[in-house]
């Protein structure tokens, strides 16, 4: 029995065991010399355990009693936070050494983040939930503040712990009600307890502040306030980090808990998440237009990626989670590949982060501004780019739900969101003479920024096989 | 050919990405080399497309060189031409090789205006040969951006405000045309817009938000669609983006813009508003006739006012395209076979006239009015094609923008007699302010000082008007040429949207309409 539970969680084991040993050895011989050999091992690792999840694991299997569950929906999202994790750490590598920043414990934080969130999208249970977010969360808070002697970053990383304790407060409270009332903590047992009528209210409000407590963890807007800061506030290559994988694994679990636990109400939740994704649209599209440092401006289009993806996941249908699903995969590598060439912004060495920096930049750079616009068109949604088909599948499902309302609101905020990544591309081809920026690239963040910006277009013509994946995951979780 | 449609559109997509990827260097070879590729791309999309008008068979009104392959989130690849979007297609590649020569002497940037040049032929070519929704919708956005770059790269002062209106202006109408897309696919089960053209669309009446809307579903997508080929004709009140765009635009950019690009919006109203929702069309009909009206009207005497020439020609292919827009409304053969006609013969004509200021741009850098006048003295050449194109902008009779003025004008005579009389008188002052701007430019004596040593039009630019003169005036003089591979589709589509009608409408608002039609 033990056996069979353990080869569930295999992934997962081998990471945290390797985090551990990387630890030790890292204390007790090297210390900070160890970091690039280290980093390498990690990527290395990630990109092994996300082939070792994707072409092993076969229909759901559970372990530990209904605790933790490993089905299709799950694997899809570790393999996108793996390979996240992977692509992030491999292109901030030459950063951190430049910056003297590299530390050892950033690539195993990193490490037991990721594991987190592996448990985040595999729970079953709301205490695994609990702890699998608070093991991510609490890494997290860790490499915000990784740049020590900096106020910025500090100040980043106890905005972050602070938000993040009251939101996980919130999330806490939600989930004992809900133990409170349905009488049990285990997601199948909440599914069994609860139907559209006779609704105990304390369930609803369980799972009112539970929504609010995840939402804090995707920054959907009204509880987005954190992003901005901390997205500015941390290194580079931290903020790349939090923009990607974790939004993932959060919108997974999101997915995750309102299905499996809360399936038999989608009625209630689908607003609630409608209205958090007209607000995030809304909100992210809006803020950005004033802002002028790249990293805040990638918070607040982050938020707005969020709300598209929540479009999908509030029409409650496997179409609508599998377009949800489509979406992350193809805001991460959007995100990897604008993040890889915010972190190669320089003048005179030392980092650049205003966006009035780009001026001319495609006198400079023609190859990199071409691929850079690339993934801002793709930001922005405009076709053939794959930004606009995973758009297009949020909206569709949205309509077919008979959520139109939430579709209009979906394409008003995207012109309104346009506007700023335009203006960026706006910058690089038509701005100013002036200083142009320096740009030095090493060379995973060269390949990262080709090969996404590429893929934006090449996608276009299949989407690279991920729509049956995708549509499979969504069947596994919506039944 | 079984892919002939899809060679047509994507040859230039090829010679783009040779051209990114191949062509190093910024030196005068490699510049030529760019202009040299980028023509003869063009010109084999050209002679590729004339293989198409062969091959085409206008007494079939059903799609032709129809191309279908599986693609993603279930939509199909799916490409075809009829009779109303084959001389779109030729239109489009005809001007394209001429485009690129116009912009010869380009010094700055020379590989990217070219890329850019060949991305938005394809985009172009594609939106006129998409037989599916999104595919559609795919072409007609992604040709923004390289017009966004053309404009805000290679433009004039003020570039950067009228690139980001023009691409904010269409692309908040085409957002809502993509709702309104997705509303049909969830109501028809499908995006092939050969099933939706047969496709009835509910028409009974709805509330929405409290308001009754008569026509219901059909009248909230129609006017969605609207929304989005409004913007791109552009009819009044939503043309103000066009002046700014085509002042600051290079020449050749203007030329694309006005020869092509506002054509989308008429297809797309050809296309998807008057067969797809017949009932909306019907019931909002009047509404389109008097913003065609006024468009044509206002902007002939915001015309008279402008300083610059630019402008000027601007603001007459608002009022040209407002007949357009009625004509398609009048809902008859006539009426749709000028509105056709008048779209393919105003992209020759205002090209040309791009074109012509084009001419005297590169030699005085300067589009103000005041500054030119008595050019005839030292420009003999320009004045004489400067006048054939003024002649049939005003649609004097044996250039071709005659046939469609009159074609239109005559389709909406027999539905609507009070709009004939007002767009009429359109052609009153588009005479006034065509005839004037001539007198102005090229009459008079030669004064100014910096005009004395100004030179005649070179070789190249006398070969880039030649097949435009010959167009216009083979069109004047035998519009059948044009018109018999128009008219068997128009035909169809016309019977098919008075078939529509009666089956679907309300009995009462059928009488009102009689009435109505009875009482002018």
């Amino acid at each position: 029995m033990l056996g069979s539970d353990l080869t569930v969680i295999l992934p997962e084991l081998v990471l945290v065991v390797f985090a551990m040993g990387a630890l030790l050895y890292a204390v007790y011989t090297e210390g900070d010399r160890l970091t690039p050999r280290l980093t390498w091992a990690t990527v290395g690792l990630f990109v092994l355990m996300a082939f070792y999840v994707g072409s092993t694991g076969v229909g759901t299997r559970q372990a530990f009693d209904g605790l933790i569950v490993d089905d299709a929906f799950a694997r899809f999202a570790k393999v996108a936070i793996l390979l996240s994790a992977a692509a992030v750490l491999a292109m901030s590598q030459d950063y951190m050494q430049r910056r003297d920043l590299a530390r050892f414990e950033y690539p195993v934080l990193v490490v037991l983040a990721v594991v987190g969130m592996m448990m985040m999208v595999s729970s079953a249970d709301l205490i695994v939930l609990y702890m699998a977010l608070e093991l991510q969360s609490l890494a997290l808070y860790v490499i915000a503040s990784l740049r020590r002697d900096s106020l910025k970053s500090t100040e980043a990383g106890l905005k972050y712990f602070v938000l993040g304790a009251l939101s996980s407060g919130l999330l806490l409270y939600g989930a004992s009600l809900t133990y409170g009332f349905a009488g049990t903590t285990s997601f199948a047992g909440i599914l069994e307890a609860t139907s559209a009528e006779g609704l105990p209210v304390g369930v609803l409000f369980g799972l009112v502040l539970m929504l609010a407590g995840l939402a804090f963890k995707v920054s959907a807007a009204p509880f987005h306030m954190w992003t901005p800061d901390v997205y500015e506030g941390a290194p580079t290559p931290v903020t790349a980090f939090l923009a990607t994988a974790p939004k993932i694994a959060a919108m997974a679990l999101l997915a995750r808990l309102v299905h499996d636990a809360f399936g038999a109400i989608p009625g209630d939740w689908g607003q609630v998440i409608g209205v958090l994704a007209v607000a995030s649209v809304f909100v992210g599209a809006i803020a950005a237009i004033g802002q002028r440092n790249i990293k805040r401006l990638m918070a607040y289009s982050s938020i707005a990626h969020m709300g598209f993806a929540m479009i999908g996941l509030a029409s409650g249908s496997a179409e609508g989670t599998a377009a949800m699903l489509l979406y992350m995969s193809v805001y991460v590598a959007m995100n990897v590949g604008t993040f890889a060439f915010i972190l190669s912004m320089e003048r005179d060495g030392r980092p650049v982060v205003e966006i009035d920096a780009l001026h001319l930049f495609s006198r400079a750079a023609p190859g990199r501004a071409l691929a850079m616009m690339v993934l801002l068109v793709s930001m922005a949604g405009i076709p053939p780019a794959l930004g606009f088909w995973v758009k297009f599948a949020v909206l569709r499902a949205a309509v077919e739900a008979g959520m139109v309302w939430l579709a209009v609101a979906g394409v008003i905020a995207s012109v309104i969101g346009l506007f700023y990544y335009l203006r960026l591309v706006y910058f690089m081809y038509f701005g100013r003479e002036g200083v142009v920026l320096e740009s030095r690239m090493s060379a995973p963040q060269w390949v990262l920024l080709v090969a996404t910006s590429l893929a934006m277009v090449a996608g276009a013509i299949n989407l690279f096989g991920l729509e049956p994946l995708a549509a499979a995951a969504a069947q596994a979780l919506v039944r | 050919m079984q892919n002939l449609l899809s060679i047509v559109t994507f040859i230039p997509t090829v010679a783009a990405v040779i051209l990114a990827v191949f062509l190093r260097g910024d030196d005068a070879l490699a510049r030529q080399n760019a202009k040299w590729l980028a023509l003869l791309a063009t010109s084999a999309t050209f002679l590729a497309s004339l293989g198409l008008l062969a091959g085409f068979d206008p007494a079939n009104t059903g799609f032709q060189f129809v191309e279908e392959h599986d693609w993603i989130m279930g939509l199909t690849y799916r490409m075809g031409v009829d009779g109303i979007s084959i001389l779109f297609v030729m239109l489009t590649t005809f001007l394209m090789p001429l485009t690129i020569a116009a912009c010869w002497d380009v010094q700055h940037r020379v590989k990217e205006y070219m890329i850019a040049f060949l991305l938005l032929e394809t985009m172009m070519i594609g939106v006129f040969t998409a037989l599916d929704l999104v595919l559609f919708y795919l072409f007609f956005e992604a040709g923004l951006i390289p017009m966004f770059l053309i404009i805000g790269i290679w433009g004039g002062k003020e570039r950067i405000y009228a690139a980001f209106k023009f691409f904010l202006y269409t692309f908040l109408g085409s957002v809502l045309m993509l709702v309104a897309m997705i509303a049909m696919y969830v109501e028809a089960g499908t995006t092939d817009i050969t099933q939706l053209l047969n496709h009835q669309f509910s028409a009974g009446p709805i509330e929405v938000l409290g308001w009754q809307i008569a026509g219901g579903m059909q009248t909230l997508l129609w006017l969605a669609f609207f929304a989005s080929f409004a913007v791109k004709m552009p009819m009044w009140p939503v043309h103000t983006w066009l002046p700014d765009a085509h002042v600051q635009a290079p020449t050749a950019g203007s030329v694309v813009l006005a020869a092509i690009l506002l054509k989308m919006g008429g297809y797309g109203l050809l296309r998807f508003s008057l067969p797809m929702f017949p009932v909306a069309s019907d019931l909002l009909a009047p509404l389109v006739f008097w913003m065609s009206a006024i468009a044509i009207v206002y902007a002939s005497l915001v015309a008279l006012a402008q300083e610059d020439m630019k402008k000027l020609i601007a603001y007459s292919s608002v009022a040209h395209m407002g007949y357009v827009t009625m004509g398609i409304f009048a809902a008859n053969q006539q009426g749709i076979d000028g509105a056709i006609f008048q779209m393919v013969s105003h992209g020759f004509i205002s090209g040309a006239l791009f074109l012509c200021v084009g001419v005297i741009y590169d030699r005085m850098h300067t589009r103000e009015i005041a500054a030119y006048g008595g050019l005839v003295n030292r420009m003999p050449a320009y004045a004489l094609i400067f006048m054939l194109f003024t002649m049939a902008n005003v649609g004097l009779p044996g250039t071709s923008g005659f046939v469609g003025e009159f074609l239109t004008l005559m389709g909406v005579f027999q539905v609507n007699t009070w709009v004939a009389l007002v767009a009429t008188s359109g052609v009153i002052l588009s005479a006034a302010y065509a005839l004037w701007l001539y007198r102005r430019v090229v009459l008079g004596d030669l004064v100014k000082e910096g005009l004395r040593t100004i030179t005649d039009m070179t070789r190249r630019e006398k070969a880039i008007f030649a097949p435009l003169v010959v167009m216009t005036l083979l069109l004047g003089i035998y519009p059948a040429l044009a018109l018999d591979l128009i008219g068997p589709s128009v035909a169809a589509l016309v019977s098919n949207y008075q078939a529509a009608l009666p089956a679907a409408l309300p009995d009462v608002l059928r009488d009102v309409g009689q009435a109505a039609a009875l009482a002018h």
